[in-house]
């Protein structure tokens, strides 16, 4: 049921890629420092949610792409491909969610 | 008279292209050229072909890099400068010259579940499916497929893919799916979800450029998405063929 997932995921981030590209043009039409970044986003658990739902998000609608442009243009295929890809989608939820604790914790 | 270059291939996957000279004919076919050849220049020469007429879809093979049906390919089309290079269908394996093995062409059929799985016996009344109704207008777009395999031998995704059903399987499968008697639909949209199935299509649209029916398998293959993608959410309903 990779498929359903890469559409239902697809959904979700065709939502949150807007929202957050909306929001940074938003935010920073005046000039933008780090520390007036962070005074506003520590503590706001709605965009720590948001943030959360983008990030997994794109961890498994990245890593079901990949697996099949490998298996296409590299055919990279079978178990070894589903585990490297399985790694990628972790690796993409670990890193993201670091960045949503550095921002919003 | 001028005659025709022609490059035939001759052998099997490790072959090569040899040189004929073929007259050129009015109204000449492709199927034409290749039979003069294997009647006047060399019967060693292996094709296939039965109707002539674009029924049996048995002639196929690739014409100057473009997979067309052979019989109805008019030299005037696709050799004005007067040459050819003829092949077997790309994406298969080849037999002997010409000849490709279609039998994972045809496999596919089977595993898309491309068979008719009927609900009334002999006893029941003959099915009454109205002409107009949407799922029988469905069901007759793609009805005319002659299985010559033109749109499995342009189709990318095979190239890619090798376990992918390919547009035939697809839009024979979705003519099942738009048929009211039929009772194995649930198994049929299982079998082609998933990695061979119609979401690995990438909507690249050859099979729909070459079809020489004008057939649309892309169309199938988008209506096979939308019903497989109903069925795993649980949106089964009488919307199942818009």
């Amino acid at each position: 049921m990779l498929w359903v997932a890469q559409r239902a995921t697809a959904v979700v981030l065709a939502l949150c890629v807007l929202v957050h590209l909306a929001t940074i043009i938003y935010a920073v039409r005046g000039g933008l420092s780090a520390a007036e970044i962070l005074a506003r986003t520590r503590g706001s658990t709605a965009w720590a949610t948001f943030y959360v739902i983008f990030v997994l998000a794109v961890a498994v609608h990245g890593a079901i792409g990949l697996r099949a442009v490998a298996a296409e243009w590299l055919g990279f295929r079978g178990e070894a491909a589903e585990f490297a890809m399985t790694l990628v989608g972790l690796a993409l939820a670990i890193m993201g969610l670091r960045a949503v604790v550095a921002v919003f914790a | 008279m001028t005659a025709l270059r022609v490059r035939v291939w001759r052998g099997g996957r490790d072959g090569r292209f040899e040189a004929f000279e073929v007259p050129r004919l009015p109204s000449q076919t492709v199927l034409d050229v290749v039979t003069h050849i294997q009647r006047h220049l060399d019967p060693t020469l292996s094709y296939r072909f039965a109707c002539r007429v674009g029924m049996c879809g048995s002639c196929a093979m690739t014409v100057n890099g473009t997979p067309r049906w052979t019989c109805r390919t008019h030299v005037d089309k696709v050799g004005a400068d007067g040459t050819l290079e003829i092949a077997p269908l790309a994406n298969l394996p080849v037999v002997k010259d010409l000849v490709s093995d279609m039998r994972e062409f045809f496999d596919k059929w089977a595993r898309a579940r491309g068979q008719f799985v009927p609900t009334a016996t002999r006893a029941d009344g003959f099915a009454v499916v109205k002409p107009d109704s949407p799922p029988r207008r469905e069901a007759d777009a793609g009805i005319e497929c002659i299985g010559c395999g033109v749109c499995y031998a342009a189709c990318d995704v095979v190239t890619w893919n090798r376990d992918y059903l390919g547009p035939a399987a697809l839009n024979r499968a979705w003519t099942l799916v738009n048929d009211v008697r039929d009772g194995a639909q649930a198994e049929r949209l299982a079998a082609v979800a998933g990695d061979a199935g119609c979401h690995s299509c990438h909507t690249l649209m050859s099979c729909t450029e070459h079809c020489p029916k004008a057939l649309s398998p892309t169309r199938a293959i988008s209506g096979l998405k939308r019903a497989t993608a109903r069925a795993a959410f649980g949106w089964q309903d009488e919307a199942e063929s818009l």
